[in-house]
């Protein structure tokens, strides 16, 4: 009996709509992000996060309205993150039926803000988003610095202290993203999410690389995670999610099958 | 059967409607299910749920904010002994006592403290976030027909503090997370889940159904 690792789906989702369309089973519409939430449900998805890169404020709204037709039809943590960077925005997440959000570039350039929303929604609503790439150069010790703006802007700030501040302000779990590997299918860095995992209490989400299923295995032995998110080996329907919570179990680490 | 969520400005209430609206439908239950902040609503109802997510004291401050919500709870819930569901902080607010950040007054249904989980394996991470087997120490109608045990159905919990009943019969479940937490409590018509039944799939709408056939 022990808390299981866990395997997370992860949808972009531009003014309602799944960015690239997502290429499995027969879904009515691949555009629909409510229609891939629920195959990925029915598929034993542990979690479904949804990033929303609208960049119109005015399709902002979509988002909530995509949540919304998700909670009526999956009954399992969904956590969004994408253009957070108010309290309101959070609550109107929350009340859409978002179960965790996740703050990017807003707790960088104001961490106080999460100590705002965890001392509102809780320490376990509030995920903080880490974009980082390596900036240490070969021999020299692993540095890892956050960059902003899809991976455009350096910020000076060290990945690792950072994730220890955020934790201290409230996060409840981060999801580390390496922007060097994100798209490269070559696997998660694991040296920056095991240096992250290892220096914090709350758990720690792997993300960005994956391009089968032993670059999930190692996100969780190697890494030190415990979830894993994955999106584009899921949309183009090169593994299931079942698939991959088999090979994980199989290769020794506790997943949840039924 | 008119089932009472009770909205108190905490929790995802719309998942935890939609998730009472899907058990009754496949369960063949007639229920209305209502997201109320109404005492009268609650006092009035055959069934209460209390949601909750945060920080306990301040749920129980949200909670203390309805006027009249503390009286109609006692009204249905002990007066008219109507089955009662608590959801996480909901559960944890069935307590005597919070001890998270500071010490507040629960509604001393189940005795007992709200503590800090103290994981024997240092390397388990606080908050407990995921999917965990349940292991029974009593059988309960709530868990008709649910597998439970290293082998069962998971629940999805989310919680860095849990129930330290005093009476060891209230505790209905346990789960591992480096010792024995608190899983679910139950007494007469009270019941309680530290997981979420909304968010736990199979597991969570068989529970909720049960809840709604459950004649205690």
């Amino acid at each position: 009996m022990t808390l299981k690792a866990r395997v997370i789906p992860c949808l972009d989702v531009k003014d309602g709509r799944v960015v690239k369309g997502v290429n499995f089973l027969d879904l009515v519409d691949a555009g629909d992000p409510v229609e891939a939430a629920k195959a990925y449900d029915l598929a034993g998805a542990d979690e479904l996060c949804f990033l929303d890169i609208t960049a119109s404020s005015d399709n902002r709204e979509t988002i909530f309205d995509v949540v919304a037709r998700t909670a009526d039809h999956c009954f399992m943590p969904v956590t969004v993150g994408g253009g957070v960077r108010a309290v309101t925005d959070i609550r109107k997440l929350l009340l859409a039926g978002a179960d965790k959000v996740a703050i990017n570039s807003a707790a960088v350039s104001n961490p106080d803000f999460v100590a705002e929303a965890a001392d509102k929604f809780g320490n376990q609503c509030i995920v903080v988003s880490i974009d980082a790439k390596k900036v240490s150069a070969a021999g020299e010790a692993n540095r890892w610095e956050i960059f902003t703006h899809g991976g455009r802007n350096p910020t000076g700030i060290d990945a690792v202290e950072f994730a220890g501040r955020m934790v201290e302000r409230g996060a409840g779990e981060l999801l580390v993203t390496s922007m060097d590997r994100d798209g490269t299918k070559v696997g998660y860095d694991l040296e920056l999410t095991r240096a992250i995992a290892d220096s914090v209490r709350v758990p720690v989400i792997a993300s960005g690389g994956v391009g089968d299923l032993d670059d999930l295995v190692a996100g969780v032995k190697q890494g030190h995670a415990t979830a894993v998110l994955a999106a584009s080996i899921f949309h183009f329907g090169t593994y299931t999610v079942g698939e991959a919570k088999r090979y994980m179990a199989d290769h020794g680490i506790a997943m949840r099958l039924d | 059967m008119r089932v009472a969520i009770i909205d108190y400005g905490s929790g995802n209430l719309r998942s935890a409607t939609k998730a009472f609206e899907r058990a009754a439908r496949e369960a063949g239950i007639e229920a209305s299910i209502e997201l109320t902040d109404k005492p009268d609503v609650v006092a009035a109802a055959d069934r209460v749920v209390l949601p909750g997510v945060g920080a306990y004291a301040d749920c129980r401050a949200g909670l203390n904010a309805v006027s009249g919500m503390n009286e109609a709870l006692v009204e249905a819930v002990e007066n008219k002994a109507r089955p009662f569901l608590g959801i996480c902080v909901g559960m944890q607010l069935m307590s005597s006592r919070g001890l998270e950040k500071t010490t507040t007054e629960g509604l001393d249904w189940i005795k007992g403290d709200v503590i800090e989980m103290t994981p024997s394996d240092p390397d388990l991470k606080i908050p407990q976030i995921g999917w965990n087997t349940l292991e029974l120490n009593s059988p309960h109608p709530l868990f008709d027909g649910i597998a439970t045990g290293p082998n069962g159905l998971h629940a999805y919990f989310v919680h860095s503090y849990h129930l330290a009943a005093a009476n060891p019969a209230e505790v209905i479940a346990t789960t591992d997370y480096g010792g024995a937490m608190t899983a679910f409590v139950g007494r007469d018509n009270l019941a309680g889940a530290q997981f979420h039944p909304e968010k736990s799939q199979k597991l969570g709408l068989a529970l909720i159904s049960n809840f709604l056939r459950w004649k205690p």
